[in-house]
């Protein structure tokens, strides 16, 4: 299956030229790109871990673009994602976010299905690479 | 020129009368003193309630009627009795008054401009004393404004074009129970439109089939499905069923995605003690979102929203039945007054056109909703319909819905008009793919992400919309499929409701 968190999952695997755009436009409106990584992909895992600070006062998506590239190197074989946060009253959240690394087998998620009284049933929703620990999920 | 740069006042506007210069706003006529209390008939307009002098508080609510007088009616008096019969009048003078401070109560027309191009028609500017109203109550606020004065006889027709709430006043509402950033937030999504669409045929099916339906369009790619306005609990399907099939199918969806997914549980019913039911059974079932008709009333409305921030739930507004009173230009209430009403209110979704699709909606019209709905602060706009400065000091954004005869293929047109902050709903658009629901969902998924990807670039996406989709669709057969069969289906029909007042670009400012 494919994860398809993010604002383009749907597209084919965005190339480097592609997300530097993304982080240009980014940068452009005055938001601070933060890169996340994880190997827990669960939907409602909101705290991916942070590739140090959200990059603020930055005008130039270079220097995201090799943060990206060492953060591959270390976590290549995880989830990576581009968050983009603004400040402005109003907001003060997230305007954009998308993937930008995954594993190269992603195995999914089993739905539990829990019986309960009358017809009802509780769903659980379980990565299977989430069942190993942190670090040895993927590859 | 992409369309909301055009929109933007860059360009000076003139307007095509300046309705300062009319011969109308001159003298009060207000008889003072003993004389005013005399037992009898009076004119409105001489009883208080046209005040050309008077300069409106920044506590005072404002209304903007068009009025339309009977023949050989003096529209000022016909504002007048507007003013007089929204606010503390009857046919008579009653010595009654003498006990309150009448002055303060009294609604004070205080502006008549003639409607340009629209012989007979003057628009009204009245102004009311915040103490003549309830405190976060829209059934109090309509049923001074709109409670009587809509069917009186010297007047052909009236409307409700625009409303300034104060500061003050707003503040007595809860808003929006979630609000757009919040939204986003407990979904997951952030940076491009949310897709939606209606489970069609919108009656009939059973519990088990409506939820396939779900279980598809969710799968396929969609944010949330919807139930449509009428879908309550009949005999092919009780709304228990529907309600425990929707949630497997979102569940299920969820797993086999790894995103956030919704569809709007319509938790109308004949009573609040059913609504709340329904609704707490929903969030039993985990379900992010719920959803209510107009049609219940606005009190119903309040109750819900606040069980909704309550119960940390989205709240779906389907706008059901406001054409009856929204669409006809001469009378009835806007949509624009609505919009204001139910961001008051407290709901999260509402419905608020598509300029494109199947159903009335005027570009600049439903630009003027959409304002009203995202901004924290709308300027006055005349050519977008919106007549006052509009302070919302903070309250949450209520995020607008698009839905009704829209498709992939129009995907550029849809970004530049409604934005960003906006669930696209494509019903028909999904479900009526020859390849299959989710199909008909990746289509729209794989259109919408492509349109953003090109827009984030730099790239004139309303012009070369056509191309931006051709070139994703060269990877996406479903999207391939959708812009072949819908490819001529547009909907240009002549609007019914569009803005009074025309930018002209001049030379000079």
């Amino acid at each position: 299956m494919r994860v398809t968190q993010g604002c383009f999952s749907f597209l084919p695997d965005l190339t480097d030229e592609q997300i530097s755009r993304q982080v240009q436009y980014c940068l452009e409106k005055g938001w601070a790109v933060n890169i996340e990584f994880t190997d827990d992909p669960h939907p409602r895992n909101n705290f991916w871990e942070m590739w140090g600070l959200p990059m603020f006062d930055l005008r130039d998506a270079a220097g995201v673009m090799m943060e990206l590239a060492t953060c591959r190197k270390v976590y290549g074989d995880r989830y990576i994602r581009m968050s983009a946060f603004d400040s402005s009253h109003g907001w003060e959240s997230q305007r954009l976010s998308f993937i930008v690394n995954r594993p190269k087998d992603e195995p999914g998620f089993q739905l539990e299905r829990h019986e309960v009284a009358g017809r009802g049933i509780r769903y659980t929703t379980k990565s299977y690479a989430a069942g190993r620990p942190e670090g040895r999920r993927y590859g | 020129m992409p369309r909301h740069e055009l929109l933007t006042p860059k360009i000076p506007i003139r307007l095509r009368t300046q309705p300062e210069e009319t011969s109308m706003n001159q003298h009060s006529m207000t008889v003072r003193g003993k004389d005013r209390y005399k037992s009898g008939v009076m004119e409105y307009k001489k009883m208080g309630y046209w005040e050309p002098d008077y300069e409106p508080k920044d506590t005072d609510i404002i209304a903007l009627f068009r009025v339309t007088p009977q023949d050989g009616v003096d529209p000022i008096e016909a504002a007048a009795a507007v003013a007089g019969e929204s606010s503390t009048a009857t046919w008579t003078v009653v010595w009654t008054d003498r006990l309150t401070a009448a002055e303060k109560y009294r609604a004070k027309c205080y502006r008549v401009d003639p409607v340009p191009n629209s012989p007979g028609q003057y628009f009204a500017y009245i102004a009311y004393d915040l103490d003549l109203f309830e405190n976060g109550s829209i059934a109090n606020l309509s049923a001074s404004i709109i409670g009587n004065v809509f069917g009186f006889k010297p007047l052909k027709a009236l409307r409700l074009e625009d409303m300034r709430l104060p500061v003050a006043y707003v503040k007595t509402f809860q808003g929006p129970a979630t609000g757009i950033v919040v939204e986003r937030e407990r979904m997951d999504k952030f940076g491009r439109p949310l897709l939606g669409a209606t489970v069609k045929p919108k009656l009939g099916l059973s519990g088990r089939n409506y939820g396939r339906v779900v279980y598809e369009a969710l799968k396929g790619g969609l944010d949330f499905t919807k139930d449509d306005e009428n879908i309550n609990s009949q005999p092919f399907m009780h709304w228990r069923e529907r309600f425990l099939y929707c949630m497997e199918a979102v569940n299920k969806a969820q797993a086999a995605s790894g995103e956030i997914k919704g569809t709007y549980l319509n938790v109308t019913a004949g009573t609040m003690e059913d609504m709340y039911e329904r609704a707490e059974f929903a969030k039993e079932l985990g379900s992010v979102i719920i959803m209510i008709d107009l049609v219940i009333g606005y009190t119903a409305i309040q109750s819900m929203a606040k069980w909704a921030r309550r119960n940390d739930m989205i709240l779906h507004l389907h706008r059901a039945g406001h054409s009856t009173y929204t669409r006809q230009r001469n009378h009835g209430v806007s949509f624009r007054v609505i919009a204001k009403w139910m961001r008051l209110a407290g709901v999260d979704h509402i419905h608020a056109g598509t300029v494109v699709g199947k159903l009335e909606g005027d570009p600049a019209t439903t630009r003027g909703y959409y304002d009203i709905c995202r901004e924290d602060h709308n300027p006055m706009r005349l050519e977008h319909g919106v007549f006052f400065d509009q302070n919302w000091a903070s309250l949450n954004r209520l995020m607008p819905v698009a839905s009704g005869g829209i498709h992939a293929g129009q995907m550029h047109q849809l970004l530049d008009h409604l934005g960003e902050d906006v669930v696209l709903q494509f019903g028909g658009g999904t479900i009526g793919h020859p390849m299959g629901i989710q199909a008909g969902a990746i289509a729209n998924r794989v259109a919408l992400e492509a349109m953003i990807l090109a827009r984030n670039e730099g790239r004139d996406y309303l012009h070369e919309g056509p191309e931006i989709l051709a070139k994703a669709a060269q990877t996406c057969t479903p999207l391939k499929s959708a812009l072949e069969v819908w490819k001529n289906v547009t909907f240009n029909y002549e609007s019914t409701d569009m803005p009074d007042y025309v930018p002209t670009p001049s030379v000079a400012m």
